[in-house]
């Protein structure tokens, strides 16, 4: 039903689309099945034959958004301890079995979320279901305070790496502590403070386990080359026997606002500064988050798009620019990025940027301008749909669909929230949610030459 | 759903499970076992041309209404001639800015409004034009692209465009210990006049001075149809695409002038080892790569090589990875790689260590490089067999990854049935063999080391290892001086 009113809607309401090319007949649509075990376990299976493969693909509720003070970085470190081991497979088998099978696998930690993937031949399913039950089931009982060391170490790298040295890697976190108040969730990185990591404990591994990786907090989608009734009866024995256990309760943090304009220069081991403006945005799915989608695409998609155009292209005074809504469950954040050339300012470029805010806020974009960016946002959708695992493959959008929305197969409604708006709700949204005056200004100043 | 496999066995297998009644707990002490690799039937490569005798080869999925299209030039940058390092990759990177009658922003326009994604680029052994798009919007795309392709401008201010956009960036390029490290590693084994020496893009010397007669004149030579092939993977089918593509390619015209063709000097014999340190103040982490020259793609060690790398740092489990991450968590990723082009490319094995541990890092590197050159344990040797053999129906997954298969098919002229019997070429690597490309290959007491960190803070330790003589390098030395802009 919801598919025939989206395509309804396409068909009358949407003069301008009458001039596009002809619109991919193909429905965005996925068959799909889905049950409950009885310990709470929500499980999605998704058939396709194209490719000899099947994935695993775990969704947790549960980020750095619910991370207690002092223990920041927690998620995702406990993320890497789920593949140390579990009660029935020893510390190093986890990845050594799947590589003898051809698997490969992989955990990613949000602010709201943590996502594990594994990816096998189609006739290795049954392995990697027993692997993932297993670490869900009986990840303690592997656990020592040895372990968490081990991958406290590693983590602290991956902070190095990503962070400390990579240029321009400490702006994140700085914007992160400018935007949100001291206390909300999304304050700290999620990659965490260094001493948080140290103070880490087994104890905290325990407590966080308990309440965060049980069944009623989790999503399981299987997909790819199986049988839905045969896939079913595995999960069914690998998954049923773990014990059930309360959801956490859904996190309560009031909603935030910026009051004024927050300016900071800091210095990092790059040759060109660089301008970061930032606004805390409508959530995900709510009413201005696509359409801020859309407006980062007129400011910044493609050789033709204002800011690209203006600062790049024609006065050529900054070597890229880039915007994005960075949707997320509590707040989300819109973000302009520009690296000036040599010889050219941060305020120069920030004069471009903020004039062309002013101008997208007081008129709406041109038909053709508003279509290019809408074509490109249908465009992905398709793209989306070649994978099948691994980070962004169908799986993992259908279990982050299911995790969000409640619903699966949400392809076709979300792409129905972009070619709902018009340009006109692209102008107000800029509008609305892109004021000069109450945003991020960060600035990232090359460090002297010593 | 039009399957593209056999899924007889696979159904065997599960048929056991399911006999389990799901009520009792199951015995974990019997974990389930990898089952038999399942059968993959690639689908055809239909092989076609057009009337101008440009090869045309065409892969039908039919999954996704979407359509990948690249058209392959049998040229890069190992074509450069002497001192012109960067001219094919600039010449790939202007093709987009002026085609025919559309400026640049008509043809970002153009395709951008069709949803599509259109590069241009070059590496050693090709220059490629690639095109994703919706499959309903590819008619409308084609004359761009073969705009792009075949009709290219090369209008002068647009090459000052891209020539400032690049100066910039290898001004940036300093600011990443990992890049550093990269450039230096290539420069150490290759020298200055051998091309894989230096990057794709060149030096900033030789960027300044390219012309847009120049580029045309390359363009000329290399861009033709008897040195091209174009690919179309995606919903598509040879009826409905043919015509198209003869409307928008069949004008193109093979000139008279001879092709450019790859002379790459002869590289030196690897000197002693010797560590190569390049100072980064304040780098919490040290950037390590340490390699050799390593094979041609061409090389008939190909398949032992692909299952040594995978035991020495080409899989998580990798005994670099386990060793430096997972025993010591000295880094967050410690791996190794064979880069193979039309001539021998480098080897390397990298990874980012905490300062404080560099020399730790340094010993537990060269105690694996050492420890590869012994027998290798059956169970070690038959998971990277399985790691590589299993996973290759999986790099087939998307029109994006068939294309590029295919790219390398045509490059380095792999025989038709190369898919068919990998498989089994993975399958067949003995010990013997992988023992044999690791003597030949990884010679620890040849290798350049490459440390990009902390100088004060770690060469003391460095130096006490004694892995070899210490030759300090300036960021001028490997890039050149930093490049002055136009404005």
């Amino acid at each position: 039903m919801k598919l025939v009113s989206v395509l309804l809607l396409l068909a009358v309401g949407s003069p301008a689309l009458a001039q596009t090319p002809a619109q991919p007949p193909t429905k965005l649509e996925i068959q799909y099945s889905q049950f409950k075990l009885p310990n709470g376990l929500n499980v999605i299976l998704h058939e396709d034959h194209s490719v000899p493969i099947v994935t695993v693909n775990m969704w947790y509720r549960v980020g750095s958004a619910r991370e207690k003070p002092g223990r920041t970085g927690f998620a995702h470190l406990f993320e890497h301890l789920m593949f140390m081991g579990s009660g029935h497979v020893k510390y190093g088998e986890f990845d050594q079995w799947l590589e003898a099978a051809g698997g490969d696998n992989n955990a990613s930690t949000g602010n709201d979320r943590t996502n594990y993937y594994i990816n096998v031949p189609s006739t290795s399913l049954e392995l990697a279901l027993y692997l993932e039950s297993d670490r869900l089931g009986y990840l303690l009982d592997a656990m020592t305070p040895k372990t968490v060391d081990a991958q406290r170490e590693v983590v602290k790298n991956e902070r190095r790496q990503s962070v400390e040295n990579q240029p321009y890697g400490i702006a994140d976190v700085v914007l992160g502590e400018m935007m949100f108040p001291d206390g909300h969730p999304y304050h700290w990185p999620v990659i965490g403070y260094m001493p948080d990591l140290t103070a880490a404990s087994y104890d905290d591994v325990v407590a966080f386990f308990k309440t965060y990786y049980v069944p009623s907090n989790a999503s399981l989608v299987v997909a790819g080359d199986l049988d839905s009734v045969k896939t079913k009866a595995l999960v069914e024995k690998w998954f049923s026997e773990i014990k059930p256990s309360p959801a956490p309760p859904p996190p309560t943090i009031p909603g935030v606002a910026l009051s004024s304009v927050q300016k900071k220069t800091i210095t990092d081991r790059v040759q060109l500064p660089r301008l970061y403006l930032a606004w805390i945005t409508p959530r995900l799915h709510d009413p201005g988050d696509a359409a801020l989608d859309l407006a980062a695409s007129v400011l910044t998609g493609g050789k033709n798009s204002r800011l690209y155009k203006r600062l790049v292209y024609d006065m050529q005074i900054a070597q890229e620019v880039n915007a994005f809504q960075a949707s997320a469950e509590l707040a989300s954040t819109f973000e302009i990025q520009v690296t000036p050339r040599p010889g050219h300012t941060i305020a120069e470029v920030q004069t471009v940027v903020d004039e062309e805010l002013q101008k997208l806020a007081r008129e709406a974009p041109a038909a053709r301008e508003f279509e290019r960016a809408l074509n490109g946002y249908e465009a992905s959708f398709y793209d989306r749909m070649e994978r099948l695992g691994g980070f962004g493959g169908k799986a993992d959008q259908i279990n982050g669909y299911y995790t969000e929305t409640g619903d699966p197969d949400w392809f076709n409604e979300d792409l129905g929230r972009y070619r709902a708006l018009s340009a006109s709700d692209v102008r107000a949204a800029v509008a609305a949610f892109l004021p000069l005056d109450r945003r991020v200004e960060l600035t990232v100043e090359p460090e002297k030459k010593q | 759903m039009k399957g593209r496999v056999c899924a007889v066995s696979f159904l065997i297998v599960l048929a056991a499970g399911v006999a389990i009644h799901a009520q009792q707990p199951p015995d974990r002490t019997k974990p389930p076992q990898p089952g038999p690799p399942p059968e993959l039937t690639l689908p055809a490569i239909e092989k076609r041309q057009l009337a101008n005798g440009l090869p045309v080869w065409i892969v039908q999925l039919h999954e996704v209404p979407v359509a990948q299209i690249n058209l392959v030039i049998r040229s890069g940058s190992a074509d450069d001639p002497p001192r012109r390092f960067g001219l094919a990759n600039m010449t790939a990177a202007m093709l987009s800015q002026g085609a025919g009658a559309r400026s640049a922003l008509d043809i970002a326009d153009a395709i951008d409004y069709l949803g599509a994604n259109l590069s241009a680029d070059s590496t050693s052994d090709l220059s490629a034009i690639r095109m994703h798009v919706p499959v309903a919007r590819l008619a409308d795309a084609l004359p761009v692209m073969a705009d792009v392709a075949l009709h290219p401008t090369f209008p002068s201010e647009e090459l000052d465009r891209v020539r400032q956009q690049r100066l910039t960036s290898i001004i940036q390029a300093r600011d990443d210990p990992g890049t550093i490290a990269l450039v230096t590693l290539s420069r150490i084994l290759y020298g200055t006049s051998h091309r894989y020496g230096t990057p794709q893009m060149g030096t900033a010397e030789v960027i300044k001075t390219f012309t847009s007669d120049e580029l045309k004149s390359f363009y000329a030579s290399a861009y033709r149809p008897d040195n091209a092939t174009l690919l179309a993977v995606g919903d598509l089918t040879p009826e409905r695409l043919m015509p198209m593509l003869e409307s928008s390619f069949g004008s193109w015209k093979t000139p008279a002038a001879p092709k450019p063709s790859q002379s790459l000097p002869a590289t030196q014999a690897a000197p002693a080892r010797t560590i190569y340190l390049v100072d980064k103040p304040g780098a919490p982490q040290s950037q390590i790569r340490i390699g050799s020259i390593g094979v041609p793609r061409s090389t008939s060690d190909y398949f032992p090589i692909q299952v040594l790398n995978t035991i020495l740092g080409g899989s998580f489990s990798s005994r670099l990875n386990n060793n430096l991450r997972e025993v010591h968590g000295y880094t967050y990723g410690a791996f190794s790689s064979f880069d193979m082009r039309a001539g021998a490319g480098p080897f390397s094995a990298n990874a980012g260590v905490q300062t404080d541990k560099t020399s730790e890092a340094l010993t537990e590197f060269f105690n694996e490089l050492n420890a590869i050159l012994k027998p290798i344990p059956a169970e070690e040797l038959n998971r990277a067999k399985n790691y590589v053999a299993l996973r290759f129906p999986g790099t087939f997954e998307t029109t994006g990854d068939m294309a590029r298969r295919l790219e390398d098919m045509i490059v380095f002229q792999l025989p038709a049935d190369y898919f068919a019997h990998y498989v089994e070429r993975i399958q067949a690597v003995a010990e013997a063999d992988t023992q044999r490309a690791a003597a030949k290959y990884i010679v620890p007491n040849r290798l350049a080391v490459v440390v990009v960190g902390d100088r004060k803070l770690i060469e003391p330790g460095i130096r006490a290892l004694n892995l070899g003589p210490i030759k300090l390098l300036t960021l001028d030395e490997i890039f050149g001086p930093a490049p002055t802009l136009d404005r």
